[in-house]
């Protein structure tokens, strides 16, 4: 009997990486992500945490990988969407981001941006002056992130908020979503030209890597052969 | 049984699945002590225990917790409990007992960074050796490794089945990043998890036998309080429990132990064979990394080089003849593991030409990446190329 060889392909994926200080409430928003993409949009997700001893303060970071087929890289090298709460975050893991990936960082706390093409939202100075609390700092960066990207819908992310977080605070978490995700789309609105051509890629994301990966598939295979039998 | 949804995806944690494998597994005792990474394990069992009838209790330590599921094992509750390197080495002694005594009970050990206290909140794979050589005494052990999510629901289930019909301590070994990730999974409803029970004895009262000698190593097991009379002891004791100094008595108890293991190493193997039909670069990895390793093969195949993985999904005892196979036919054997090299070294003993393998062994907390893998493979090659000394391809 001949044996059929399992699936190999190696499947399109975009990975997230949101990044702060402990505290910031990175683990949920990356939770939330993860259960708006797996359960409400049918993805295939792996989410993984990486943080300290302490329970506030410390680097804090989540990871979410989504994809069409198998997820099997738990913990990628290089990230398509960074989104950094913190300043030390930010210095940390760009360097880690993709070609052309979306940078979105809380500029009450990012005073300094390593590229021109990054996205600034005061998330934290949003929080805490117009929801009134400063714990919804990581749903605004959800809502943005949402805003920016299409990469999950707000109708799955609003889904996700309802099932995860407690009831009493659903209402607050629901307009810090809308909140970051409104004030996302007016940067989109109100950049200059030039700036809107860069960062309108965002919005494609899903497209542009399976456009990507049929001509580097080709291109990576050939040079992987070389590198391999060298 | 509990109230998590079946048939349905659902985003879960390892220790989530965990959890709630064990209440399908028919779990309805937990005595624990907290301990990062396993805490989540303790929190649903907390949660949905008492749902369903069952007890939860938070311990003073961890050596009171496996004292306190031996002892609910014996009344006939299926009992486990979930600790992290530093806890599961004060359960040693207990491990020790529960071998002894032959108390059906599991622990779920969610590796982090060693030794002692060593990384909380990091992953690590050094406790294996631990879940084969950790208490005295030459006693069977029974460790399981899962590498996604879905794998600690079922794995879970898998351990209690083990330990109930062979009536040994089982050790199931997650790590940090399995436990702590969230995937989609879809879990089995309660109608489609075997259970297994462990056997009950036919005979009357007066002539039950406890620790009755049979040749797979597994006599049946009245609950405490049921009528039948046995006693319990850490000494090396006769049929009845009682302790004795008879030599034929010690040895007949210590080779039933080694019974155990070797009468049924046919459902004591588990593995995964990924690519491995022509295969002449294999990886061995297990738990977290194994995910890594199954992305490297795909990149390997895609580069035509003829990678495959061999995963063991039960690692003690040591799956001797799919390695054996594995050993045969493979030029390159890659293990990479986070730890010093404690199942490359398991390999290696049953290897005639051992500088066909060769570890990848991170020590600091990152991860092993599929890249890693596939780098090691080329740099290999590389050597190899000069000296001829294997065929790849």
């Amino acid at each position: 009997m001949k044996h059929q060889m399992p699936d190999l392909e190696v499947s399109t994926k975009v990975a997230v990486r949101l990044s702060g200080t402990g505290g910031q409430g990175l683990l949920l928003a990356g939770r939330i992500l993860a259960e708006a993409a797996g359960i409400y949009d049918g993805l295939n997700v792996v989410q993984t945490n990486s943080y300290g001893p302490e329970a506030r303060g410390g680097a804090s970071r989540s990871e979410v990988v989504m994809s069409k087929g198998e997820v099997d890289d738990l913990q990628c090298r290089t990230f398509d969407i960074l989104i950094a709460l913190s300043q030390k975050a930010c210095d940390a893991y760009y360097g880690a981001l993709v070609d052309h990936g979306a940078l979105i960082v809380d500029s009450t706390n990012v005073g300094v941006v390593p590229t021109s093409r990054a996205i600034e939202i005061p998330m934290t100075k949003m929080a805490v002056e117009e929801c009134g609390n400063k714990m919804v700092t990581n749903i605004i960066a959800l809502g943005a992130l949402c805003g920016f990207t299409n990469l999950v819908t707000l109708k799955s992310l609003e889904s996700a908020l309802k099932t995860t977080v407690k009831k009493d605070f659903i209402e607050l978490n629901l307009k810090a979503l809308h909140l970051g995700h409104d004030a996302a789309r007016d940067i989109v609105k109100n950049l200059p030209e030039r700036k809107r051509a860069q960062v309108r890629d965002y919005g494609l994301i899903w497209q542009q890597k399976a456009h990507k990966k049929s001509q580097k598939n080709v291109r990576k295979s050939t040079a992987n052969r070389q590198a391999v039998y060298a | 049984m509990s109230t998590v949804k079946t048939g349905e995806p659902v985003l879960l944690s390892g220790n989530e699945a965990v959890a709630y494998g064990a209440l399908a597994a028919g779990a309805r005792f937990y005595a624990g002590y907290p301990i990062t990474p396993s805490s989540e394990i303790a929190e649903v069992m907390a949660r949905e225990l008492p749902l369903v009838g069952g007890k939860f209790i938070q311990m003073e330590d961890e050596m009171a917790s496996l004292g306190a599921v031996i002892g609910a094992s014996l009344t006939g509750l299926k009992s486990f409990t979930a600790t992290s390197g530093p806890g599961f080495s004060l359960m040693q002694e207990h491990v020790g007992f529960a071998a002894m005594a032959e108390v059906p009970c599991v622990v779920i050990d969610v590796m982090r960074g060693g030794p002692s206290t060593g990384l909380p909140t990091k992953t690590s794979q050094a406790d294996v050796m631990q879940a084969k050589y950790g208490s005295h005494g030459d006693y069977p052990s029974v460790a399981l490794v899962p590498s996604s999510v879905l794998e600690c629901f079922t794995l879970t289930v898998k351990a209690f089945n083990i330990s109930e019909k062979y009536r040994v301590p089982v050790v199931l070994l997650s790590d940090e990043i399995v436990g702590h990730m969230r995937e989609k999974v879809v879990l089995p409803s309660q109608d489609e998890v075997e259970v297994v029970d462990r056997i009950k004895p036919t005979v009357p009262p007066e002539w039950y036998q406890h620790y009755q000698d049979s040749i797979t190593g597994v006599s049946p097991m009245a609950n405490f309080g049921e009528g039948y009379r046995f006693h319990v002891t850490g000494l090396t004791h006769d049929v009845y429990g009682f302790p004795t100094e008879k030599p034929s008595e010690i040895s007949a108890l210590l080779e039933k132990f080694k019974n155990k293991e070797i009468h049924n190493s046919r459902d004591l193997t588990m593995v995964e064979e990924f690519c491995m039909e022509d295969a002449k670069i294999c990886i061995f990895a297990y738990g977290s990394v194994a995910r890594s390793a199954r992305m490297a093969v795909k990149i390997l195949r895609q580069c035509g080089v003829k990678a495959g993985m061999l995963r063991p999904m039960i690692v003690w005892p040591f799956p001797k003849i799919p390695v054996e196979n594995m050993l045969e036919r493979a030029n390159l054997v890659i293990v990479p593991e986070m730890n010093v090299g404690q199942l490359r070294k398991e390999v290696e003993r049953l290897s005639n030409a051992q500088d066909k393998i060769h570890g990848i062994n991170v020590l600091d907390p990152t991860f092993i990446t599929a890249e890693q893998i596939v780098d090691k493979v080329r740099d290999l090659r590389a050597k190899n190329r000069r000296t001829g000394e294997y065929i790849i391809g």
